[in-house]
């Protein structure tokens, strides 16, 4: 439990002269739920793209399960086991909801382009298992009843259901979720930790999530780290945060300066 | 190659040059601005050589006729956005360029059924079919007249982008169109602008072929245009430095490669494009541009 | 079970429907027909690039002028080959190359791959619309060696008494191949894959998709079909020249697909036949009209105008054309299927 499934190491990360992130190291312990928060423009989402490969970073390294996957590509990223969810929902817009999810599977679709087009007995098993198995997701996150729907004309709420079924469809083993309660009311909030904890158990996941809502923060995550302008400020469980006095202090910034 | 050769084949190369940078430059600025291949630029570039040609076969003045062509091609130009992209902004990309397309078709063909597909000659004034003898060169005084007549421009753009406001919002709206909105800026304006001033220089461009060749047919804009973004490209695309050094680059090429190696003559409209390729595959910033890899998380 | 005996079904009555059509219909029926069939064909490989996958090209021309070549080069006799170059004579390869029709197609449409290949690797690595230019550049360059390589093209002159075999049965049964072919890369993971590049290619690749490797598959096989198509015409036409391969091959293309529905192929089936119909209907535009006892001239060109204002209309008001990127089966499907739901 106490092993590190994601290790952050001495991560700088400079855009032009702006440093965007600065130093910053991190380990997240395999089963746990652990969470990235801070003001806006701390760097957060930059540190999802940097461990998902969006970005090299200028220093310091990425371990996954102990490998150093610093710089690889983000469809290999994915195929290691990392999936993502995104701060503004980007689903297929020409998509149902089922193909949506089927997306997710692709890797995991064994057969080629020619059993494709010869329709041989391959092509037939591998899709009526993935739309099996597609569908067992769907259910499990209670939007079953909507498959065939267009993934766009859900609800917001069940819109950031679909996203977090198909980024589970490519089964990973570390699930980094961007704002996962963002724009949703209190009742779909809580609705959303349930499944959160759910499947973080029937699919034995490690969550890493960005959230800005702290009592989500205080709900899900086991430890947390604080960033401010790139660097860390904070980093221990989510109660003490609260109280850390630097914490407050880079939030009321935040707040004076919205 | 002796001396006198190689200076004659430099300044003819800085007059080819010299035109492709004109053109080049509307493709970089509207690719800043709307990250749009506008493939109807070289077709403006073809209206404004045929608008001054009428003017000039209507008697009026070459001068006042280069105006009209200028003048003509940035209304087409500014219209072309007006009508055809900007309802599109919010479109699909795809939507976007199949339109650029379309238009370009549009106004090849157009001007194909108004003028016949038949080359027309061009005349120009004696002042600029004169041709010099320095000892062993020959140089007609056009291959002088355009390049200094592009840097002078090119010093106008470069001042007008770096100096004035209007330069300041191009440059900003090339970085961020819904931040600039939320400035206050009106980015549609901008937008026209931009259209106006590579049309401009576009039509300069135009005028600057038909009096070198001096010929003018519709479909004259189509592999200029080709190649002038390929220049574009090499330069840097969305840098208009970038879109000028790789125009000179290509006009050079062009010019060099065939007095050297007189057997690639017919081969000499596809530089543009090995060079596009190379590009692509060893250097995709170009010269001087922006990256082109940066994500748009 | 059920879909397939009936889908063997289909294919059959269709495969059926052209062996008549080519028995019985006169010279001109089937000259319009074999038109439509070989449009059909490039058509639809043109939607699965730019529709399905979203990656705007503009290289049909320039593909179905490789496969055009390649085919005709292994079709004419090495004997008529000398007698007809009469520029230089033709290179000692082109003199070798000899096969039946059936590999000569097939070589067009491995030539063009090959090429296709070949762009995929400067376009695909850079985010941008550089297919579109490099394309579009390339049917240039390929008009250019035609002209420029007498001993392979025969220069300006190109090609003729090219064997004239693609029959209806052929050129028919190649664009149900290429419709069937088509539909099941659509509904499989990989036509997945190619909408997801084209809805969002950052969130394709962040579901493990290879967008690079989806974008050349789908351009490869869009240029294997073209190439065939390209094959087919040069026996049907029995001369081909460079000019043939002229941007208009492209953009006439880009009007059926954009009528159709990008992205729908059975949408492009159906705006092959509309627009292939309408050019012939339209075909009084470009001559001498008289107009309020005014005439108006001969124009040729002024069916492009009105064919270029309608592709800028049809973006700017009708941007999903016929079918959207939805496919026949499916629009009757939701149309229908609802209702029966709720009875």
């Amino acid at each position: 439990m106490s092993e590190a499934l994601l290790e952050v190491r001495n991560v700088t990360m400079k855009f032009g002269g702006v440093t965007a992130i600065d130093d910053l190291s991190f380990k997240v312990p395999g089963g746990s739920t652990y969470g990235l928060i801070g003001p806006n423009g701390a760097g957060k989402t930059t540190i999802f793209n940097i461990i998902t490969g969006n970005y090299f970073p200028t220093e310091g390294s990425i371990l996954f399960d102990g490998e150093d996957i610093t710089g690889t590509k983000p469809d290999k990223v994915v195929a290691k086991g990392i999936a993502r969810t995104f701060q503004n929902i980007r689903l297929f817009k020409s998509m149902s909801v089922l193909q949506n999810v089927l997306i997710g599977f692709h890797d995991q679709i064994p057969y080629t382009y020619f059993e494709a087009i010869l329709r041989l007995p391959r092509y037939h098993a591998h899709e009526k298992r993935v739309r099996v198995e597609a569908m067992g997701i769907l259910e499990e996150f209670g939007i079953a009843r909507y498959a065939e729907e267009d993934a766009t004309s859900l609800s917001y709420g069940n819109q950031r259901k679909v996203e977090i079924a198909r980024a589970l469809a490519t089964k990973p083993k570390l699930l980094l979720l961007d704002e996962p309660a963002a724009g949703m009311n209190p009742k779909e909030t809580e609705e959303l930790s349930e499944i959160i904890h759910k499947i973080k158990k029937d699919y034995d996941l490690t969550i890493l999530l960005i959230e800005h809502d702290m009592k989500f923060v205080n709900a899900m995550c086991d430890q947390v780290t604080v960033l401010d302008y790139g660097e860390k400020i904070f980093e221990g469980k989510p109660a003490d945060a609260i109280v850390d006095p630097k914490v407050v202090a880079a939030y009321l910034g935040d707040f004076t300066h919205a | 190659m002796d001396f006198a050769t190689f200076l004659q084949q430099l300044v003819n190369g800085a007059s080819l040059g010299s035109m492709y940078a004109l053109i080049a430059i509307g493709y970089t600025m509207v690719y800043g601005v709307l990250r749009l291949i506008n493939f109807a630029h070289g077709d403006i570039m073809m209206v404004g050589a045929f608008l001054t040609y009428m003017a000039t076969a209507a008697g009026l003045p070459f001068s006042l006729a280069v105006l009209i062509g200028i003048l003509g091609s940035v209304i087409v130009g500014v219209l072309t956005d007006k009508i055809a992209y900007k309802p599109l902004r919010n479109a699909p990309k795809i939507s976007l360029l199949i339109t650029a397309i379309g238009i370009s078709f549009f106004l090849e063909n157009l001007f194909n059924v108004i003028f016949g597909g038949v080359p027309k000659a061009f005349s120009a004034p004696d002042y600029l079919t004169k041709v010099l003898h320095l000892g062993e060169i020959y140089l007609p005084v056009t291959v002088i007249i355009i390049p200094v007549v592009t840097v002078l421009i090119l010093g106008g753009v470069l001042w007008v982008l770096y100096r004035t406001k209007y330069g300041m919002a191009i440059r900003a709206l090339a970085f961020d169109i819904p931040t600039v909105k939320l400035m206050g800026v009106d980015a549609d304006r901008i937008i026209s602008i931009v259209f106006a001033l590579g049309s401009a220089l576009a039509a300069v461009g135009g005028v600057f072929y038909a009096v070198s060749y001096p010929s003018i047919d519709p479909l004259m804009g189509v592999i200029v245009g080709l190649k002038a973004f390929a220049a574009a490209v090499l330069g840097g695309i969305g840098s208009v430095t970038g879109a000028v050094i790789g125009g000179f680059i290509l006009g050079f090429t062009e010019i060099f490669v065939v007095a050297l190696f007189p057997e690639l003559g017919g081969y000499k409209d596809a530089f543009a494009f090995f060079f596009l390729i190379l590009v692509l595959l060893f250097r995709p910033t170009g010269i001087m541009g922006e990256d082109l890899e940066r994500s748009r998380f | 079970m059920k879909n397939a005996i009936i889908k063997l079904l289909l294919i059959l009555l269709t495969l059926g429907v052209i062996a008549w059509a080519n028995q019985t219909l006169d010279s001109y029926t089937l000259s319009i027909l074999n038109n439509i069939g070989i449009f059909a064909i490039l058509a639809l490989s043109y939607n699965l690039i730019n529709g399905v996958t979203g990656q705007f090209s503009l290289e049909p021309n320039g593909f179905v002028a490789i496969g055009a070549y390649m085919t005709a080069l292994f079709l004419i006799p090495a004997a008529d080959k000398i007698d007809m170059f009469a520029l230089v004579d033709p290179a000692p390869v082109v003199l070798q190359m000899k096969a039946n029709f059936l590999p000569a197609v097939l070589a067009g449409g491995i030539a063009a791959t090959l090429v296709a290949l070949l762009l995929s690797f400067p376009v695909f690595r850079v985010r941008g619309d550089y297919l579109a230019i490099v394309t579009l550049g390339f049917g240039f360059i390929i008009r250019i060696f035609a002209l420029n390589e007498p001993a392979y093209t025969n220069g300006a002159m190109g090609l003729n008494d090219i064997p004239g075999i693609a029959n209806f049965m052929w050129i028919g049964s190649f664009a149900l191949v290429t419709l069937i072919v088509m539909l099941h890369i659509v509904y499989s993971k990989f036509g997945r894959a190619m909408k997801a590049v084209r809805d969002d290619e950052d969130a394709a690749t962040a579901m493990g998709i290879n967008t690079f490797r989806i974008k050349t598959t789908a351009f490869m096989t869009s240029a294997f079909f073209e190439g065939i198509g390209g094959g087919l015409l040069a026996s049907f036409l029995t001369t081909i020249t460079p000019d043939q391969f002229s941007f208009l091959l492209t953009f006439q293309l880009l009007i059926i697909i954009v009528l159709g529905g990008l992205g729908s192929m059975t949408g492009s089936l159906v705006a092959t036949i509309l627009v292939m119909g309408s050019m012939e209907w339209l075909r009084f535009l470009d001559d001498d009209m008289v107009i309020f006892g005014m005439h108006t001239g001969a124009h040729p060109g002024m069916r492009m105008v009105v064919f270029a204002i309608l592709l800028i209309v049809m973006m700017l008001f009708a941007r999903r054309g016929l079918f959207g990127d939805r496919e026949l089966p499916e629009i009757f499907r939701k149309k229908f299927g609802k209702r029966m739901r709720h009875e």
